[in-house]
């Protein structure tokens, strides 16, 4: 496993009440480590509430109890903000009281919920004025919906309401064999299918005890790097457009079409779908493919570089994004926030720290939209020499089919993958005889749409769609 | 690199495809075709092995409106008789006509003889995403960029329903966004037509069962044109409504 985590445990172990589970899972979040996920599964006529939290080298720990969803728990929210959203979640999916928690609104409107019924926020007074925007938006683009409350052209507060995009997916994993479930594993967030797929592919070799090939590991990480090239390039040429910086949307949106172009000649897809197989491999190249692709990536560094300077140097660029939609340090670690998002508010948190020796996380510290813009650029060029240095080193790789193969039984595997927009975290648990009987998704938006509701703050509402571009969160990845 | 603004200019070159339609992408998995030569006796390889339930057999059929182009099929297959082309091409107007047989081609698009007259030179779309996972989101943005530029043809996408000709769906249509499409629906006005990109659109792809699910929409407002992809490539959009123009 090489671009995470992972955590193999027998799923039998609980806390003896919820109290202890409680009182140890604070004193290890006091001590230093992250709080992961935390996810509620029904047993019978109890919860089997999960939280999995990560020490500073990377190891995962999970602390499982049983909970009556009547009697639930104190929120840990005013110990440890970060938890907030997952207990949300927890609520509204398995209906466990969480006493205290300030904001227990619904996170993605399951089973039926009317999506009318979200308690926005109401604030009175003459001066103020509402504005919603969505569920449909003005582009090309998911839908969700955004009320602004405003003082003028001023944002007092920005609430975000999701859910449009619930598909079911959770129960649909339920209904799969595990090992067929690559198609829809690849489509929680269809720009994110290569992070999605190798978090899912990499639980399953786990608990079927077959570790992949060092070339296939090394195959996944370039589709990987490749998928987080494109997506960045996509945010960069969509932040430059809304600031109508015309030469860096074309450029960047231009180069774009070279990175998922380079991923559709080793895989077939240009969003890396097929790439990760369960036990196998789906990449394949021989050297004349290696070369184009070489040579369209060296193009690709070399022209980003160019407009990078352009785009970095550029005092009306730079007007627009300093300052604009600042998510301070502190404010970013209580929200939780993960990925580049939180890379450009200080907190140095990358998955591939623990893949990858000698790996360095992008950082900055401004926590505005020029530091998320910062972040994209210099990860995508890590990203784009990462590329390279693998395909110089391989001229060629085969597919490998991966077959089904028998699942541990009575197990619990949470696999954590650095997608481009953050964590990814799948956790499987089987049964026994190796019965799937939970498979929890979490794409890495869950976690960060809180943080753009947060950067609107004081803003000018025209402020809006650039930072909505500048962290780029998934819609669908949230509303599973 | 230090470029000024003539320098990046100088360096982009001509970015735009010159012949859209006869492009063929490197390495991309479009348009299935089946051989027509005998299957194995008894063989259901490609129909266990589908994902999307896109294959029925006797006689051997490939519905392109659920396929989501992993190929699984084609590596199966003990006679070789399913192969994924590089022809971007396989739209249809009648979703009958993406179901394909042994030995078919490409599905025809017929002109659409009132939609040519009225928006032939000049088309404004409006995309609706009802829970489309952003893979087919992207790649109708991308046939704006300098790459597929389909505003040459008079082609471009609008920010409000009430400026647009047609609307292009992508997603199986979730229940929580019914309502919001029904309105952007009626917010549209005549003389309107419906796209549907994508197996989620087109059939619900692998979302086509369950409550979170509301199709009914496609029930009272069948599409125009039906474009096929998982995700859509930009050349198998630009074809289709092309196609449907006239151009």
């Amino acid at each position: 496993m090489s671009a995470g985590a992972l955590l193999d445990v027998p799923a039998g172990d609980r806390a003896p009440s919820v109290g202890e589970w409680r009182r140890g899972l604070l004193e290890a979040l006091a001590a230093g480590e992250r709080l992961v996920t935390l996810f509620g599964r029904p047993d019978h006529d109890q919860v089997c509430v999960t939280a999995v939290c990560q020490a500073q080298d990377g190891a995962l720990r999970a602390s499982r109890v049983a909970v009556s969803p009547e009697e639930g728990f104190h929120t840990l929210v005013q110990d440890h903000p970060p938890a907030h959203v997952f207990e949300r979640e927890l609520h509204e999916q398995c209906g466990v009281r969480v006493r205290g928690h300030p904001w227990l609104k619904p996170v993605r409107f399951e089973n039926g919920a009317d999506t009318d019924a979200y308690p926005f926020l109401q604030m009175h007074g003459k001066q103020l004025h509402e504005v919603q925007v969505g569920p449909i938006h003005a582009g090309v683009i998911e839908p969700g919906a955004f009320r602004f409350l405003c003082h003028g052209e001023v944002v007092h507060h920005l609430e975000i309401h999701l859910g449009y995009q619930h598909r079911g997916i959770e129960r649909k994993l339920l209904a799969l064999d595990p090992w067929r479930a690559g198609p829809l594993v690849e489509v929680v967030a269809g720009d994110a299918s290569v992070a999605h797929a190798w978090a899912w592919a990499s639980a399953l070799e786990s608990l079927s005890a077959r570790p992949i090939e060092p070339a296939w590991r090394d195959a996944r990480g370039v589709m990987l790097e490749l998928e987080r090239v494109g997506m960045h390039l996509a945010g960069l040429s969509g932040m430059a457009l809304d600031i109508g910086f015309l030469q860096g949307a074309t450029t960047y949106g231009r180069l774009r079409t070279t990175a998922i172009n380079a991923s559709m000649r080793l895989c077939g897809s240009r969003f890396g779908r097929t790439a990760v197989r369960a036990a196998g491999n789906g990449v394949a190249w021989d050297t004349a493919t290696r070369d184009t692709v070489l040579g369209d990536l060296a193009m690709l560094s070399a022209h980003a570089a160019g407009i990078d300077e352009r785009f970095l140097g550029s005092a009306s660029v730079l007007h627009r994004l300093r300052d604009c939609g600042r998510v301070a340090t502190p404010a970013a670690r209580d929200l939780g926030l993960v990925g580049p998002a939180a890379r450009a508010s200080g907190l140095a948190v990358d998955q591939r720290t623990f893949a990858r020796p000698g790996f360095a996380p992008v950082v900055r510290t401004g926590g505005d939209c020029l530091a998320r813009a910062e972040v994209r650029i210099h990860e995508l060029h890590a990203s784009l020499a990462l590329v390279r240095a693998t395909l110089e080193a391989c001229p060629v790789l085969a597919r490998a089919s991966g077959a089904p193969a028998a699942v541990a039984g009575d197990r619990l595997v949470v696999a954590v993958v650095e997608g481009w927009r953050g964590e990814v975290v799948h956790a499987l648990e089987t049964g026994p005889e190796g019965r799937l009987v939970h498979h929890k998704v979490q794409d890495p938006s869950l976690r960060n749409w809180m943080g753009l509701a947060l950067a609107l703050r004081g803003e000018d509402i025209s402020d809006f769609p650039i930072n909505n571009k500048s962290f780029d969160l998934s819609y669908c990845g949230n509303d599973l | 690199m230090k470029w000024n603004v003539f320098g990046v200019r100088a360096a982009q070159g001509w970015q735009y495809v010159h012949h859209l339609r006869a492009a063929r992408p490197a390495g991309y998995r479009g348009r299935p075709a089946l051989a027509a030569k005998p299957c194995a006796t008894g063989c259901t390889a490609c129909r266990d092995a589908c994902p999307a339930a896109a294959i029925a057999l006797e006689p051997l059929r490939l519905d392109l409106g659920r396929c989501t182009f992993c190929a699984a099929c084609a590596e199966v297959c003990p006679e070789e008789k399913v192969r994924f082309t590089d022809d971007p091409r396989m739209a249809a107007r009648d979703p009958a006509a993406l179901v394909l047989r042994e030995g078919d081609g490409a599905p025809e698009v017929a002109v659409d003889a009132r939609i040519r007259s009225l928006f032939g030179r000049s088309l404004r779309l409006r995309q609706i995403s009802a829970g489309g996972c952003n893979g087919c989101e992207l790649e109708l943005n991308a046939t704006s960029n300098v790459n597929f530029d389909l505003q040459r043809f008079g082609i471009e996408w609008v920010a409000s329903p009430r400026h647009a000709d047609g609307l292009v769906l992508t997603g199986p249509l979730t229940r929580n966004m019914a309502r919001a499409v029904q309105l952007c629906v009626d917010a549209t006005p005549e003389p309107r037509f419906l796209v549907a990109v994508g197996a989620c659109t087109i059939s619900g792809g692998l979302f086509r069962e369950g409550a979170e699910v509301d199709r009914a929409l496609l029930a009272r407002w069948p599409p125009l044109v039906s474009v096929p992809g998982c995700p859509v490539h930009p050349l198998t959009f630009a074809h289709a409504i092309l196609d449907v123009l006239g151009r």
